[in-house]
């Protein structure tokens, strides 16, 4: 849209009040990227011994696996995501209105939390295999049973619960398709398969690349459930070559590496979709949905339904049954604040993001040059980079800040300051902001991506300024996408664990935290409590948000 | 946003954390980074409370992790005192001067030489022995005698190990470069990797249930893991654990491989005397007794009762090597331990 806007003539007029808007979004995300350029900062560093030891023995292993966790994981989240998007956005069937909100459920479930619970089940030593075992007579090696800490099983973990962002960001998508164009499709002949592939994805591209691409950076970034299944990745190797080799240099060089890696990705898909519009022209005019009969409707429950069974009903199912071993002693006052904790931080992170997130699209829209776009894309790296290394990135230059201050204060004015920053609730929300923007943002971008530009231009014609054009024509138009983007980064940092164990204050814990300590000593009975807990209050905005943003178009259905 | 009302006022009083931080430097307050996680310290430290009337706050996460934000912070880190739960990131504090010698004889009479830093910077405090756990109806405890022999053709496809990322198996390959010599341990653990039943995956537990299922016969795992699995409200794993034994590896010469939690006084420490009472109290019989009981831990002196589950298991030889050696030689673990393919 870049190109429209140049090419109207308004150029001119954008210029010259857009250059305050310009200076803020370079001031806000040169912010927002400092933690990121502190790891790439690495990179000018030595490269030490231990690059030669990785050479020689294991970042093969490394590279390999991260590219085909991300290959299966890129391919589950598609299949899963644009199939529950179709069938709820486009068919008609029963059950559809359930399978709807359902489909978002998986979201909830931390992907390491997934781990866990799939590997109580189907281990050898868990009670499926030893049920096989005893009812066959069966021993070690006399059967065949895929193991599910393996590569495989963390591809099929991760697409579980990751899907969700890609059947977001494309049903929105779908729903807001022209419905003249599905139409032409489906008079010129066109069966409604062939449609979906002809027309439908094509036109919804930004929002599957959005929504893969969120996917995929939660791939890359995750921990948890690759160390825990024993597959050696990329990031594995970031924390062995840190914790194990104790290199920190050469682990954020590795990261540095991966951080350039996702960036050509981002830059090589922007690239090719630079000339391509993906906004309509057409009224909105109200969808007759696909009625689908006899076994065509079968199949859609029965695919739907497995989706949402084995991302969410078995896990939860499983959750529930360990935390009803003595739930009665857990469930305290110390239970209530983690609670409280968690919940407060994820609201008050999820904001700001958003609030972030539609300044930056909004200046991108409107005014950004090559040099800004560049800027924003280094800014949303975030979401590729593990926790930990965030959490690293931003610990660093705001300790060296505090510690500046301390040694002025203290020489001018006899008054130390000690640490302002470092270890307060607020350093733990930026690096919430540095961590997720870009996942509020890529539903935002590709909200606006969706409405004309000929919209901001005949407003503008009209004299209205940049802010107002937002708020009074934007923002409503982007309800949905706003919700979408306050939604996800709320879940995001429920789930969140890296960043918040660092960065936390004193005596500050949360349900993710609690979790994860009684995981790690491998007490998951008594980790299931917390856990249940974070998918709980994850769903609470699912269910809130989803009524409003499922019945944008079919309200009166 | 009509949906946020109800919450507001949550949200104003986590607006207001945000602006305060929550710790102070108040001369009856000591402030801890553990590595040790929440559960298994902090019941001791209200106690602490309890007894000297200070207060205590307490940041737990990884001990890496927690050291980069101890050396960031400098001279103005608000951490009194930092705690592990293995010798070699104290030692790596140790390293990365961000610990002061301590001068107290008490603790020196508390704590053998041997774990503690030569330089009085780190005291063990409690032991964390890694043995071996083999499968009653399959294997003979005579079958078995050292780490050592772990490599020999008999128990190809028959060894359950956790991941080489983990701490203890780098510090069990440390020590053994220590005391074997970089030579032997390269050899030893080209045949030890030879005989895993399966690829590493899970934690310790996981390798003590796939030898009770029999998708192995012997694991080399924490003993507290056996403990915790004896001790489990949970059915399944109080059976896993009746179906396997545990053996103490090389008693008949360096002794049994033991790693430490630990704890330094930080050089910004503020509170230096309420720090160094605290780690007594930490050493004291009290709190010894208490890591047994709790997490099934062994006490640093030999004159400290145990839980009847350590009283079951006998008493064993422990290898005396000084444990900063688990420190000084955990990197070059890591690249045999790559170079043999241990995953």
């Amino acid at each position: 849209m870049e190109i429209d806007s140049r090419s109207s003539g308004f150029n001119s007029s954008n210029q010259s009040s857009g250059r305050g808007w310009r200076t803020y979004l370079f001031i806000v995300t040169a912010i927002i990227a400092v933690p990121m350029l502190v790891i790439f900062a690495s990179l000018l560093q030595p490269f030490s011994s231990a690059w030669q030891h990785l050479f020689d023995t294991v970042l093969t292993d490394y590279i390999t696996n991260s590219l085909l966790l991300m290959a299966g994981v890129g391919v589950g989240t598609l299949v899963l995501g644009v199939s529950a998007a179709w069938l709820t956005a486009m068919c008609e069937f029963p059950g559809r209105k359930i399978l709807s909100w359902a489909f978002l459920l998986p979201m909830a479930m931390p992907a390491y939390i997934i781990a866990y619970t799939y590997t109580g089940i189907l281990d050898f030593s868990g009670p499926l295999q030893t049920a096989l075992r005893d009812t066959y007579q069966w021993q070690y090696g006399d059967y065949y049973f895929p193991e599910i800490r393996s590569l495989g099983g963390a591809i099929c973990m991760l697409s579980l619960v990751l899907y969700p962002y890609v059947y977001m960001l494309v049903r929105v998508a779908f729903l807001e398709q022209s419905t003249a164009v599905l139409e032409a499709s489906r008079n010129l002949g066109k069966k409604p398969w062939q449609t979906l592939f002809l027309v439908a994805l094509p036109m919804a591209r930004p929002a599957i690349v959005a929504g893969v691409s969120l996917a995929l950076m939660e791939t890359l970034a995750d921990y948890g459930t690759v160390a825990y299944f024993g597959v050696s990745s990329f990031t594995t190797g970031i924390f062995r070559t840190w914790y194990g080799l104790g290199e920190l240099t050469t682990a954020a060089q590795l990261c540095a590496f991966l951080m350039l890696f996702v960036f050509a990705l981002i830059m090589a898909e922007r690239w090719s979709r630079q000339r391509l519009r993906f906004h309509h022209h057409s009224a909105q005019k109200k969808m007759v949905r696909l009625r689908l009969k006899g076994w065509r409707s079968a199949l859609a429950i029965s695919v739907g339904g497995l989706i949402v069974f084995l991302g969410f009903i078995l896990p939860a199912t499983q959750l529930a049954i360990w935390a009803s071993v003595g739930w009665q002693e857990n469930i305290n006052g110390d239970f209530f604040r983690l609670l409280f904790n968690s919940f407060s931080l994820a609201a008050i992170a999820a904001i700001c993001c958003l609030m972030v997130a539609v300044f930056l699209a909004y200046t991108k829209r409107a005014f950004a040059t090559r040099m800004e776009l560049g800027a924003v894309a280094v800014a949303s790296l975030g979401y590729a980079v593990p926790g930990t290394v965030i959490a690293v990135g931003v610990l660093i230059p705001v300790a060296w800040l505090d510690n500046q201050i301390d040694f002025l204060s203290t020489t001018w004015f006899d008054y130390p300051t000690g640490l302002l920053i470092s270890g307060t609730i607020g350093l733990l929300v930026f690096a919430y902001l540095v961590r997720f923007l870009s996942v509020a943002l890529n539903t935002v971008d590709s909200g606006l991506t969706a409405i004309k530009p000929s919209i901001d231009e005949s407003a503008r014609s009209l004299g209205a300024t940049p802010s107002r054009v937002l708020s009074r024509i934007h923002l409503p138009i982007l309800r949905t996408s706003l919700l979408t983007a306050l939604l996800l980064v709320f879940v995001e940092v429920l789930k969140e664990l890296p960043t918040t164990l660092i960065l936390r204050p004193f005596n500050f814990n949360t349900l993710a935290v609690r979790t994860y300590e009684l995981a790690s000593d491998e007490r998951l009975v008594d980790a299931a409590l917390p856990a249940l807990a974070i998918v709980i209050i994850g769903l609470l905005p699912v269910l809130l948000i989803t009524k409003s943003i499922l019945n944008e178009r079919f309200s009166n259905e | 946003m009509a949906i946020f009302t109800p919450s507001a006022r949550s949200f104003l009083s986590a607006a207001l954390l945000v602006i305060t931080p929550l710790y102070s430097a108040a001369s009856d307050e000591v402030n801890i980074y553990s590595a040790r996680q929440e559960s298994l310290i902090k019941p001791l430290l209200e106690r602490f409370t309890e007894q000297t009337g200070a207060k205590v706050n307490l940041v737990t996460g990884k001990g890496d992790a927690l050291l980069t934000r101890l050396k960031s912070e400098g001279m103005n880190s608000p951490a009194d005192v930092l705690l592990t739960v293995d010798a070699g990131r104290l030692y790596r504090a140790q390293e990365a001067n961000v610990l002061q010698a301590i001068k107290s004889d008490e603790l020196n009479s508390l704590i053998p030489g041997h774990l503690r830093s030569s330089d009085n910077q780190w005291y063990g405090l409690s032991v964390r022995a890694r043995v071996i756990v083999y499968a009653k109806d399959r294997v003979q405890a005579s079958q078995l005698s050292t780490y050592e022999a772990l490599a020999d053709p008999e128990w190809r496809g028959k060894i359950c190990v956790r991941s080489s990322s983990n701490i203890y198996n780098q510090s069990l390959v440390a020590g053994m470069i220590a005391s074997q010599g970089m030579m032997k341990t390269e050899g030893w653990l080209k045949g030890f990797v030879g005989n895993f039943a399966r690829p590493p995956a899970g934690g310790d537990r996981d390798q003590i249930k796939a030898v009770a299922s029999g998708q192995c016969d012997i694991a080399v795992v924490n003993s507290y893991y056996l403990g915790g699995m004896i001790l489990s409200e949970d059915q399944a794993q109080q059976t896993a654990a009746s179906k396997v034994a545990l053996f103490w590896p090389n008693q008949k010469d360096r002794g049994t491989h033991v790693n430490i939690s630990g704890a330094g006084i930080t050089k910004s420490a503020k509170n230096v005397q309420l720090a160094e009472q605290l780690i007594v109290f930490l050493a004291a019989n009290g709190s010894q007794e208490w890591y047994a009981e709790r997490n099934n831990e062994f006490p640093v002196r030999e004159a400290v009762a145990v839980s009847s589950v350590l009283e079951s298991w006998g008493p064993f030889v422990a290898d005396k090597l000084n444990v900063s050696e688990l420190g000084r030689n955990n990197s070059a673990a890591i690249m045999a331990m790559d170079r043999a393919g241990w995953k």
